[in-house]
Order: structure tokens, then sequence, then C-alpha cells
């Protein structure tokens, strides 16, 4: 006989004439290997198949999991059922995005500022395929890695106040990756990039509160990212002649 | 111009009171709150600048009135916002700046032990000048 443990999921169903979001009560057994999300996959299979979420690879590799559990932002695959009890464990969506139905939320925007900081390298003379590859040693390497972690899960979103109150915010993950390809020996596209993280909007909408840092399960550090980024931005006005 | 799917989105806002329902939202308030103590004591700066100007009886006239106790009292409060905000800004200092010496990257630690002792030199030569020339 295995222990039960509550879990107090959101539930959003517009198509059902629901206008805002209620919430209900499943027991799901209490499994020491357990995450939150074979929880919800136990729910979805056992007792209500009609609850929405995202999720793939079950491994802290795919991002899509993620989720408000008891009011913080975690990857539901990364968290344990019994790191919560006694429960019951509050899961909603992930905050400070629109909700679409139950626990999923829309990506739109992300994905929009995602592709404005132009995440890939920039070559200003693309070297032909016949020349071979752009070499790098492993120092040039260490020198962005850090950054290159990021899987895109959107939880320092949903930890940024600064997000919170004013999504115009590029935000967390976009600069972190922004930085990342600033970094690349092998990118020259740190011009290109900084006219969109300098502008209104940019890194200077960051406060600095840290939690995106926190929050991510990836050990990358955004908020770091975003104050070099902020002082490469200074170094570009007094040092204009200094580009890479 | 929105679709009729994403007009049934729900569309959550943050509550006004959001910053106290998390300890680093409020002491990051807290850390924001600290600037207004740190202008705060830039005007009492000038403010002594300018007693000085005024003469001897203007600069005993103006220490009588920092002596009061309630200008101790809001000097205190003010000191320890600044110490606040002036800790957690030497305390970044080594996830915004990343430090070189010969080509090798300087641990992060030996950078945050740098401003510190920048900050204890300064410190130092400061109360020098105040106590002792």
């Amino acid at each position: 006989m295995t222990d039960n443990i509550t879990l107090r999921v959101a539930r959003y169903r517009p198509d059902d004439g629901e206008t805002e979001p209620t919430t209900a009560d499943y027991d799901v057994p209490l499994r020491a290997d357990w995450a939150v999300l074979d929880g919800l996959n136990y729910i979805k299979d056992e007792l209500d198949g009609t609850l929405s979420y995202r999720w793939s690879c079950r491994m802290g590799i795919c991002g899509s999991c993620g989720m408000m559990i008891d009011g913080e932002p975690r990857l539901t695959c990364a968290t344990f059922l019994t790191d919560l009890r006694p429960g019951p464990v509050r899961i909603e969506p992930l905050a400070n995005f629109p909700v679409i139905r139950d626990l999923i939320v829309d990506l739109t925007d992300f994905m929009h500022k995602l592709g404005k900081v132009k995440p890939w390298l920039i070559r200003d003379e693309e070297r032909s395929v016949d020349d071979g590859e752009y070499l790098q040693t492993p120092a040039q390497l260490d020198e962005f890695k850090q950054f290159s972690m990021c899987i895109n899960c959107m939880l320092c979103y949903a930890a940024c106040p600064v997000y919170g109150l004013e999504n115009s915010f590029v935000g967390p993950a976009a600069i972190a990756l922004a930085h990342r390809y600033d970094l690349d020996s092998r990118d020259e596209g740190d011009r290109q990039r900084l006219t969109i993280l300098a502008q209104p909007d940019g890194v200077w909408d960051c406060t600095f509160v840290g939690e995106c840092s926190a929050a991510c399960p990836k050990g990358v550090d955004p908020a770091g990212a975003i104050q070099q980024a902020k002082l490469d931005a200074v170094k570009s006005i007094l040092m204009p002649w200094r580009s890479r | 111009m929105i679709s009729p799917l994403e007009a049934r989105y729900y569309r959550r806002r943050m509550p006004l009171l959001w910053w106290t329902r998390r300890r680093s939202y409020t002491f990051f308030m807290l850390r924001e709150l600290s600037s207004v103590f740190v202008g705060l004591f830039v005007v009492e700066l000038l403010l002594l600048i300018r007693a000085v100007a005024g003469g001897p009886s203007a600069y005993a006239e103006f220490l009588d009135l920092l002596a009061h106790p309630v200008m101790i009292a809001i000097n205190l409060v003010a000191l320890a916002f600044l110490l606040l905000h002036a800790v957690t800004f030497a305390n970044l200092t080594p996830r915004a700046m990343v430090v070189r010496l010969r080509g090798r990257r300087v641990p992060p630690r030996a950078v945050l032990a740098g401003v510190y002792a920048g900050w204890l030199v300064v410190t130092v030569f400061l109360a020098w000048l105040v106590v002792v020339a």
C-alpha cells in the first residue's frame, strides 16, 4: 500500500465557458522515484484525461514542462513529489505568461524575442564550406559555454518581476543567449545584437533582482549575463572603435 | 489585433503587493529603496558644504541640527540602507565583470576580494584625512 499525495492543479477551460481558472484536487501515489510530472501523467492516464500540459523528454533537456510548483517556477520533471510532502502541492501554469488552457501558456512572446536577438553565428563574410570549420580553443569555448546551457524553459521569465510588470522587456534567457553569441570567438554580430539590447526594453530594464539565475535549472546565470551586456553597451559608447 | 482564440487566453496581473510574496523580492525592494537614502546623504553633504561656506556660526548651527536625536535616528537608518546598497553593489561586481590577468580569467572570489580591499583602502585614507590630517 503506497501513500498518496494531493496535487492541487489549476484548471482553465475556456472551451467549457470558463472565464477564469479554478483548481481541482487529485490524489496520486507518492512514490520515491516520482517527479511532479509523473503525478500529472498519472492524473491524465488514470483520473482525468482532460487535463492539458506540456512535456516531452522527462530529463531536464527539452524545457517544456516548466510550471509553478507551490508558487516557485520549476521543471516538473526535476521536482520530486517526496520533497513536497505532505502536500497538497499547488501546480499552476508558468507565471507571467497568458494561459491558453489548464497548465499550458502561450510561448509566442518569448519565441518572438528569442528570434529578435539573433542567437546564431553571424559573420561579416561567410567562409565557404571548402575552407573548413571555424576553429576554437577550449579556452575560447569556456568563455561562453555556461550561457549555452539554456534550454529555453522560460522559468527565468516566470521568476522575473520586471517581465511580470512590463512584458515588453526582452528578458533573461534571450539576453543570456545573445550574450552567449557575443562571447563566441567565431561570431562577429555583437554590433547587430547591441542595437537591440541597448534599446529601451533591453538590458537597461533589468534592475538586478537576480531571481532568474536562482530559478534556472541548468545553472546558467542570466542576471550576470545582463550585467555584463550592460558593461559592453557602455564600453561601446565610450570606446566605439573597439568592436570585435 | 488579437485573434478570437487569443482573446480567450487568461492573462494574470501581478498583485500590488507582489514583492511581499517572496523574501528575495522584498530584499530587492529594500535595495531599490536604499537609493533614496543614498540621495539623502548627498543632500546632507551638500548642506554641510553650504554651512562651511557660510562661516563658523552657520557651521556650528548645522552641527547642532545634526546632533538632534531625530536627525541621528534618520542618519542611522540612512547608514543602514547605504551599507545595504554598497554591499549588494560590491557583491555584484564579479558577476558583471570578467577580469583577465595575462590571458587568464581571475576567479570571481578574487575579484570580490579586490573590490573590498579597494573599499578598505579608500575608507582608511578618508579616516586618516579626517582624523589625523
